[in-house]
């Protein structure tokens, strides 16, 4: 045998398990597709794609005890920074298809496209391959798998979003993200030749060692280039202002299980990628005259600005829209935000608070589009004024969206509320104060127009007083699940910050592994 | 049980709302009478609270849970569960659990929506006690906020024509408030790394070796929150939310408003602003002196010129928060000890205004002064009733506003005689405004479609008079409140510099 043979054999395939299940899975289910007759309903198929997502998470949970390992030459590891998010993306994932099954269901999706989705497989595995990228991403230790890993993310979202495609907003939105998104991934790809060049290699940490010869060298403008494009980028991704522009339009035009996932899963992703870029590629970088760490320095004070104004304009613009889709756009746009705080500041806790805060958005935001998705189906109508009068017909599923909308909000008692606690402390504990401040304000803002569905719901009384809003068994689980980890993370959210804190070995991703 | 009272009592109403989770919607005598009873059960344990008292004592009751930990590298910052009684809180959560008591009773009115009515009303009860309990930054921020929704709800549904507006105007501005609130918090947090109220004041006046905080610091964060109590309080000019509250609100919503909320800003200053920073605010004694001034004059000179009965008590709260503000620039323990007297008393007397505007209202459907007039003769009770409260808001002796104000004065006297010269032209206004609305009211010709109105039935005369023997006790014994108040506002006049006792 070869020598290459016999590294092949020899790696240790046994950490990638979760990707290949997943991988697995997504083959079956397209196999599948292909061989199923055209008219024979798929939802079956997002059973297979569940159970795939439950046998994955149980290798990544296994792994997280684990020792870190990496395979083909470093390029692919298996630490706990990647099993952290992996888990996020995987619960993201597994919400996202049973609200998918619900959708294609009878009713379906409103506003047109239902029927262009009930027979079409691909609904379901397109999650499972854009799960697939976002968990490649986060194990990336390589310029090249983290730029497939996050091309095969966006292929797969940009074909979810045109899904319906006999929807025009659904066609306009996958448009928009197709531009963008392939202007971002440009932009980023632009900004790792720079490393490249700069470094010769596309090894993450060789990356880091070399980057800090050429800054020396008098290369330290490349430096700031490339760490601006890699923002700009990455910027886009998450949807931060100002690259956010396509947001509002993608959500909307997006079925509700797929805008929910990008919301979460995509979104929890670009978070990913920018910790890993940045902490291994610049954190070791050092100004030469007084030794202050650069990220530090210099270049925190351009992610928080990017911070900041993701939180204004999300907060403000979010005032005036009308549609409850394109109101979760800014929303999430002003979350984005929130959530460069702690990138902003940056204090050894960034991990877990930026963990903790995208568990408690993940619940959160999956549990508001769930019942945002039950109240368009039922009213046909994704408008504010579909949820007029929620209370009066389902008190139990408008009490849910309160509590959602509280979360998201920032009010005291819900997981929303103790993570951003969490992640306001490394701003104060920095003296960033006109960081911390924005971040409280807009606050204030946001609850002008989530107490607006609110009021709706608790104020104004529908037009079809009576009617019962059907609340189908998948759906009410992923709201009764959010529901729970809203609530269990607000009152005691011990368990998980200590897990977070003990149990994941965050400091693993700075260490190279060799051979 | 003594080692629980104090959860008992803040969260006991929760049990009222799982009970009204229960009862079908139509049951609107049960409703009503589970909402009513459940505000018993925190009064009656607050009087246990109130008897078993040790006025010399400091914090008493207390109970202290670890909730959850903060970690930071290796260390973990802890948050507790950490809730007691002070003579500062306690006279606060007796004022809580008898006004809201009252304004349940009182709530006879409501009919629409009765079961979630309640529901909000009882988790409004739960946020209010948790904040005069709480000995912790962190709980008292959460108990804080809490407040916030159930009385949003409470306004926007139950309210009158303009409510919405002014339910969203109370949500942002007093969330303004608190995320200042939040800001100052943050930031002790981090620089004490602690929360509780006796730790950080500890640390902060003399704990460390160095200081914690630069003046600078300390002077942003005491304005921080007198701005964020201020809002709650209110001061001039953050108190344009206030008046929306308290003429488009439910009257039993603006009893617990007026005669409760208003407090958490009083409160507040005293245990944050005074408590961690004597130095600041004695420093800044005179600046608070002319602001409470302000109040005390601009909200007495609009009230002058009011049409509506709401209006006028509204700017008469506004005043007499002016005097609270006076007595805590007065920087002694008397001036403190007529600032919580003039909290607790103007929470009694307010409680018993809007109650009786509610009683007129349900009548006569208006509350404007000038289209009514003779009520005394068809009403006699309510009208006398309300003769007796403007009488106890104008500070006649024997009544409670009388020793608060008197108090709050001859503290300021103390100290800055001018300015209290002036703030005294207050009290005067005050007559004047209070007699000519009532008066207007109960006296003079009968409109013809205001003759034979119902007098206040029986239902409606228990709280008045619950409310009013309240406001002579004050009046006529202030030791049952002055001996709590004692300790805890000595203790908080001897740290301030160079001025001890008083």
């Amino acid at each position: 045998m070869d020598e290459a043979m016999k590294n092949v054999l020899d790696w240790n395939w046994g950490a990638m398990a979760p990707e290949l299940v997943i991988l697995g899975a997504a083959t079956l289910l397209a196999l599948l597709d292909l061989l199923l007759p055209a008219d024979r309903d798929r939802r079956p198929l997002a059973w297979l794609g569940l159970a795939g997502i439950l046998v994955a998470a149980f290798f990544v949970w296994r792994n997280v005890h684990a020792e870190p390992t990496h395979i083909l030459y470093d390029m692919y590891r298996v630490d706990d920074f990647a099993n952290a998010f992996k888990l996020v993306f995987l619960a993201g994932a597994a919400f996202a298809l049973l609200l998918a099954v619900a959708d294609v269901g009878p009713g379906g999706e409103a506003s047109g496209g239902a029927k262009a989705i009930r027979d079409r497989g691909e609904y379901f595995y397109l999650f499972l391959t854009a799960l697939l990228g976002a968990m490649m991403l986060a194990s990336a230790a390589d310029l090249i798998v983290l730029f497939v890993g996050l091309e095969v993310l966006v292929l797969s979202s940009y074909i979810l979003v045109a899904l319906r495609r006999r929807y025009l907003p659904a066609v306009e939105g996958a448009f928009k993200y197709v531009v963008n998104g392939g202007i971002a991934s440009a932009i980023t790809l632009y900004g790792m030749s720079f490393l490249y060049g700069l470094t010769g290699s596309t090894n993450l940490f060789a990356v880091g060692e070399g980057l800090r010869d050429a800054y020396v060298s008098g290369n330290d403008y490349l430096v700031y280039v490339a760490f601006f494009l890699l923002v700009v980028g990455v910027a886009f991704k998450i949807a931060a202002a100002p690259f956010h522009m396509w947001a509002p339009d993608v959500y909307q035009g997006a079925p509700t299980p797929v805008t929910a996932f990008l919301g979460v899963v995509s979104k929890a992703a670009g978070f990913a990628l920018l910790l890993r870029l940045l902490l291994t590629v610049f954190l070791g970088l050092s100004n030469p005259l007084d030794g202050t760490p650069l990220l530090f320095s210099e270049l925190s004070p351009y992610v928080g600005a990017v911070a900041a104004a993701s939180m204004i304009i999300g907060n403000t613009v979010a005032l005036r829209q009308t549609n409850v889709k394109r109101m979760m756009a800014y929303s999430s746009i002003a979350h984005a935000g929130y959530l460069l705080v702690p990138v902003a500041a940056l204090t050894p806790m960034v991990f877990s608070q930026m963990v903790f805060y995208l568990v408690a958005y993940l619940f959160m935001t999956m549990g508001a589009f769930a019942v945002i998705q039950l109240v368009a189906r039922a009213r046909g109508s994704e408008d504010l004024r579909a949820f007029a009068g929620l209370f009066r017909r389902a008190p139990l599923l408008a009490s849910a969206m309160t509590l959602f909308l509280l979360s998201l909000a920032g009010l005291p008692l819900t997981a929303g509320f103790i993570g951003k606690f969490y992640l306001f402390l490394s701003a104060v504990g920095r003296e960033m104060y006109a960081l911390a401040a924005i971040m409280v304000l807009t606050s204030v803002v946001s609850f002008v127009y989530y107490f607006a569905v609110i009021r709706q719901m608790f104020l104004r009384t529908g037009e079809e007083d009576g009617a019962a809003v059907r609340v189908p068994p998948t759906v009410g689980t992923v709201i009764a699940l959010s529901a729970a980890g809203t609530v269990l993370l607000g009152l005691l959210p011990d368990p998980a910050l200590d897990l977070l804190a003990h149990t994941f070995a965050f400091a693993e991703m700075f260490m190279p592994l060799t051979d | 049980m003594n080692g629980h009272l104090l959860t008992l009592l803040t969260f006991s109403p929760l049990v009222g709302v799982l009970a009204l989770l229960v009862v079908p919607r139509g049951q609107t005598a049960l409703i009503r009478a589970i909402g009513v009873l459940a505000t018993l059960v925190p009064l009656a344990l607050s009087f246990v609270l109130y008897a078993n008292f040790a006025p010399e004592g400091g914090l008493q009751f207390a109970e202290k849970v670890r909730w959850f930990s903060i970690p930071v590298g290796n260390m973990a910052f802890p948050v507790d569960y950490e809730v007691g009684v002070d003579g500062l809180s306690l006279p606060l959560v007796l004022l809580t659990t008898l006004v809201t008591a009252m304004a349940a009773a009182a709530s006879v009115h409501v009919r629409q929506n009765l079961k979630t009515y309640f529901v909000c009303f009882l988790l409004l009860e739960v946020g209010m006690l948790g904040v005069f309990t709480s000995q912790n930054l962190f709980l008292f921020f959460l108990f804080f906020e809490l407040t916030l929704i159930p009385m949003f709800f409470l306004i926007s549904k139950w309210g009158y024509l303009e409510r919405e507006k002014a339910a969203l105007h109370f949500l942002v501005y007093n969330g303004v408030g608190s995320a200042l609130l939040f800001l100052a918090i943050l930031t002790l947090f981090v620089r004490v790394g602690d929360l509780s109220f006796t730790r950080v004041a500890k640390a902060l006046t003399q704990g460390a070796p160095l200081p914690l905080l630069s003046d600078t610091l300390a002077l942003v964060l005491f304005v921080l929150l007198v701005v964020a109590f201020g809002v709650k309080l209110p001061l001039f000019p953050f108190h344009t939310w206030m008046l929306r509250v308290h003429v488009q609100a439910p009257p039993p919503v603006v009893m617990l408003h007026s005669g409760i909320q208003l407090k958490m800003g009083a409160y507040g200053l005293l245990r944050m602003g005074v408590g961690f920073f004597p130095e600041v605010a004695a420093k800044l004694a005179t600046l608070l002196a002319v602001w409470g001034l302000v109040n005390v004059l601009y909200g007495a000179v609009l009230a002058l010129v009011q049409r509506d009965l709401k209006r006028v008590f509204a700017y008469s709260s506004i005043s007499h928060m002016g005097i609270v503000l006076l007595g805590l620039a007065a920087m002694n323990a008397t001036g403190f000890t007529g600032a919580v007297f003039q909290a607790v008393s103007h929470g009694f007397i307010s409680a018993l205004l809007f109650l009786l505007v509610g009683v007129i209202w349900e009548r006569t459907g208006t509350s404007t002064v000038t289209e009514m007039g003779g009520l005394a003769k068809s009403m006699p009770v309510a009208s006398g009733m309300l003769l007796a409260a403007a009488m106890a808001s104008l500070g006649l002796p024997g009544m409670s506003g009388f020793i608060s104000e008197f108090l709050a004065f001859l503290g300021l006297f103390r100290v800055q005689p001018a300015l209290a010269a002036v703030g005294a032209l207050g009290i005067v206004l005050a007559a004047a405004y209070l007699l000519r609305a009532v008066l207007r009211t109960t006296f003079g010709p009968t409109p013809e479609h205001l003759a034979g109105l119902r007098d206040a039935t029986a239902v409606e005369v228990v709280p008045m008079l619950v409310l009013l023997a309240f406001i002579v006790l004050l009046g006529v014994w202030p030791a049952v409140l002055g001996d709590v108040l004692h300790h805890a506002v000595q203790t908080l006049a001897a740290a301030l510099p160079g001025r001890i006792g008083g």
